[in-house]
């Protein structure tokens, strides 16, 4: 099958488009972006305007017991509470590496997954964690403290109860 | 009188055809005939939508053992047992948190037969994943991805994810704590890309991490909506995926011209057998209309399809045979080793050590050093670097050989024990005297990212690939010392993911020394 070609013309005097390919051209471009245009919209679907998630607000008692550098870990929670002179403060057990839960130690946190392991108040002392573990924000509640897990205050934010 | 004789005998018609109708319902389904001649078989072969994938007639090298060793057959055959024994699987799982795991314990313990086939389903996964590995090896070292396979090798790569992607999805639905703490690792990894934007402090306006974490969990927690994003991806998406690309690369196989040979393979093999004969008593002068639809250099011009058996039955009875094989080796797993199950997700209390399947502990180990470079930066890396081999590598010589081109076996030998031996010492220094943090506990942490054990291996292994290309002035030594380094890397980290780490992700000799906890 041979064609013959035509000379070129110039780039800046095109040969013109015959209507029947231009039409035919526009109809191709419609049914292309249609089809992007609906996997665009199609790919919205995953992300749910609203996100379900557990309650991150949570209200506990500390025992009298507790002494200062020793951590308070409500059940279920992802959270170790401390207290001294200066106030309540709630420390994040979720690694900032990838995700597992910290152990509470004498010096400091550790997590089992990767090895890192943090300083009391949540700088990163050793292994992969890229960031300190986050500072949560306390209030109290009459007697109670509400922690709220969603809400991360600087290091440092002592609460007086 | 003739109405009552015609309808008589329209009867006996009817009768008689009703008799003949499993034989012709049983001729009517062969085209051509039963397919019990070479001709009838060849035409049974390109009659039939399955066994279309398969050319007619196929190379006598191509059946040879050390050609392939059947492995592509075998990852076929082992997706083949988890698509049968999934589906059953399915008949009892029930895809929401604490249920799934109750649901799997019923598979385990009162459904006859339950837990052998759950056995099965994971033995077969796991033999699939190392199938894989070992045909892509296969493929590499005998320099089968040059022209015209390249795009069948990129087809293949896509496999190797989703065969890998199929794995870790799996790994979620029992819902245990192996599975609850390996997702919230691999779903945090997905997140890791913070690492980097946090410590330029551009997370507030940027954040892929987040988005990615995002669509793979449906909410901030691994919670039911996770679960069914998984369980969908396992049980439809991924292997509806798998299915198509998988017949792509059976048909591009067949297309490209059949498996790699040598170019001397017909002077290479032995005569052939009594039970082949020419298939044309004279090569062809010439091909026809052939030759204008066919690339290539062998338009069969005086070069008759010799050395050639017919597919059917040779090759057909080979690829059974590692159908059985597979299908035996993952019987005999599952009679003695049970898939395990561990106690129900707890998202208080990891495992620990949490460990992912063994597949996953290279990538594990080097995640224990930078969350980004481990889990997102090295693997992009060397899936983009496989990817290019057949682009960049455009050589001849050594195709369809093992260990064929420059260098040939002592130069994938050497690459090995460079490999092993650098993937070795760079993680011992890391185990004894730590890395930049235990140095420099004030480090910035884009430093502890982009230099860390994970990367100075895949730069070592890089640089020395560079040498090679430059010492056997051929691109092909240069691919055979990374892809040897990088088989060497993952083997290395995966031992020492798997025996060598124990609670905190600390070394230890032996898992008898782990402290009791």
């Amino acid at each position: 099958m041979t064609t013959v070609s035509k000379p070129a013309r110039s780039r800046l005097d095109p040969e013109p488009i015959p209507r029947r390919d231009m039409l035919g051209l526009a109809a191709l471009w419609a049914a292309g972006s249609a089809l992007v245009l609906a996997v665009l919209g199609m790919a919205r679907l995953p992300k749910a305007a609203v996100v379900s998630s557990p309650s991150k607000r949570f209200t506990v008692m500390l025992p009298d017991s507790l002494q200062p550098g020793q951590a308070f870990l409500p059940s279920g929670r992802s959270v170790a509470v401390f207290r001294d002179q200066e106030g309540t403060w709630a420390v994040s057990t979720i690694c900032t590496h990838l995700g597992c839960i910290v152990r509470s130690t004498p010096a400091g946190f550790e997590c089992p997954c990767h090895g890192s392991s943090f300083a009391p108040d949540g700088t990163v002392v050793r292994g992969p964690a890229p960031r300190a573990l986050s500072w949560l924000k306390v209030s109290a509640a009459g007697e109670k403290l509400v922690i709220d897990e969603g809400t991360v205050v600087p290091p440092g934010t002592k609460v007086q109860v | 009188m003739s109405g009552k004789i015609s309808s008589q005998t329209g009867l006996l018609e009817m009768w008689d055809n009703l008799r003949a109708v499993p034989r012709r319902i049983v001729d009517s389904a062969f085209r051509s005939g039963k397919p019990n001649t070479d001709r009838t078989r060849s035409t049974f072969i390109f009659g039939n939508l399955f066994l279309h994938l398969h050319s007619v007639r196929v190379h006598r090298w191509s059946l040879r053992w050390t050609t392939t060793f059947g492995l592509g057959i075998v990852c076929g055959a082992a997706f083949l047992i988890t698509l049968v024994t999934g589906i059953l699987l399915m008949f009892y799982y029930k895809p929401y948190p604490d249920v799934a795991y109750e649901s799997i314990k019923d598979i385990h313990f009162i459904v006859p037969t339950g837990r052998f086939i759950r056995n099965i389903h994971r033995w077969a996964a796991n033999i699939m994943v190392v199938a894989v590995i070992l045909h892509m090896a296969r493929t590499f070292y005998t320099a089968a991805y040059r022209k015209p396979r390249e795009f069948n090798w990129l087809i293949g790569m896509g496999l190797l994810v989703i065969t890998l992607a199929l794995s870790f999805t799996g790994y979620l639905l029992p819902w245990d704590q192996l599975a609850y703490w390996a997702i919230t690792i691999g779903a945090n990894i997905a997140q890791s890309p913070r690492e980097v934007t946090d410590a330029l402090g551009i997370t507030e306006r940027f954040d892929p991490g987040e988005w990615m974490r995002l669509m793979l969990l449906g909410s901030d927690v691994v919670g039911p909506v996770a679960l069914i994003r998984f369980y969908l991806m396992h049980v439809m998406i991924l292997p509806l995926a798998l299915t198509a690309l998988m017949g792509v690369h059976f048909w591009r196989i067949r297309k490209d011209g059949g498996l790699t040979r040598p170019v001397n393979a017909d002077q290479k093999l032995s005569p052939p057998g009594g039970d082949t004969y020419p298939v044309f008593s004279e090569a062809p002068a010439r091909t026809y209309q052939i030759a204008a639809i066919v690339k290539g250099r062998t338009s069969q011009v005086g070069n008759g399809p010799e050395n050639t058996v017919p597919s059917m039955p040779h090759l057909f009875y080979a690829e059974l045979g590692l159908l059985m094989l597979t299908a035996f080796l993952c019987l005999a797993f599952s009679v003695v080793w049970d898939a395990p199950l561990k106690e129900i997700a707890n998202p208080a209390v990891p495992e620990n050590p949490a460990k992912a399947p063994w597949y996953y502990l290279g990538l594990q180990e080097m995640v224990s050093f930078s969350a980004f470079m481990g889990g997102f930066g090295i693997p992009a890396i060397v899936l983009i670097g496989l990817g290019l081999i057949p682009f960049v590598e455009r050589e001849e010589s050594g195709t369809g050989e093992w260990f064929g081109g420059p260098g040939g076996w002592p130069l994938a030998r050497n690459s090995a024990l460079f490999g092993l031996s650098a993937a070795i010492v760079v993680e011992a220094v890391a185990i004894r005297f730590g890395w930049i943090r235990e140095w420099f506990p004030d480090a910035p942490q884009l430093l502890i990212t982009f230099v860390n054990p994970g990367t100075v291996l895949t730069l070592v292994y890089a640089s020395y690939s560079v040498w090679l290309i430059r010492r056997f002035q051929s691109t092909r030594a240069g691919a055979v010392g990374l892809f040897t380094c990088f088989l060497c890397g993952f083997v290395v980290l995966t031992i020492i993911g798997a025996y060598f780490r124990g609670p905190n992700w600390v070394f230890y000799w032996s898992p008898a020394e782990w402290p009791g906890h």
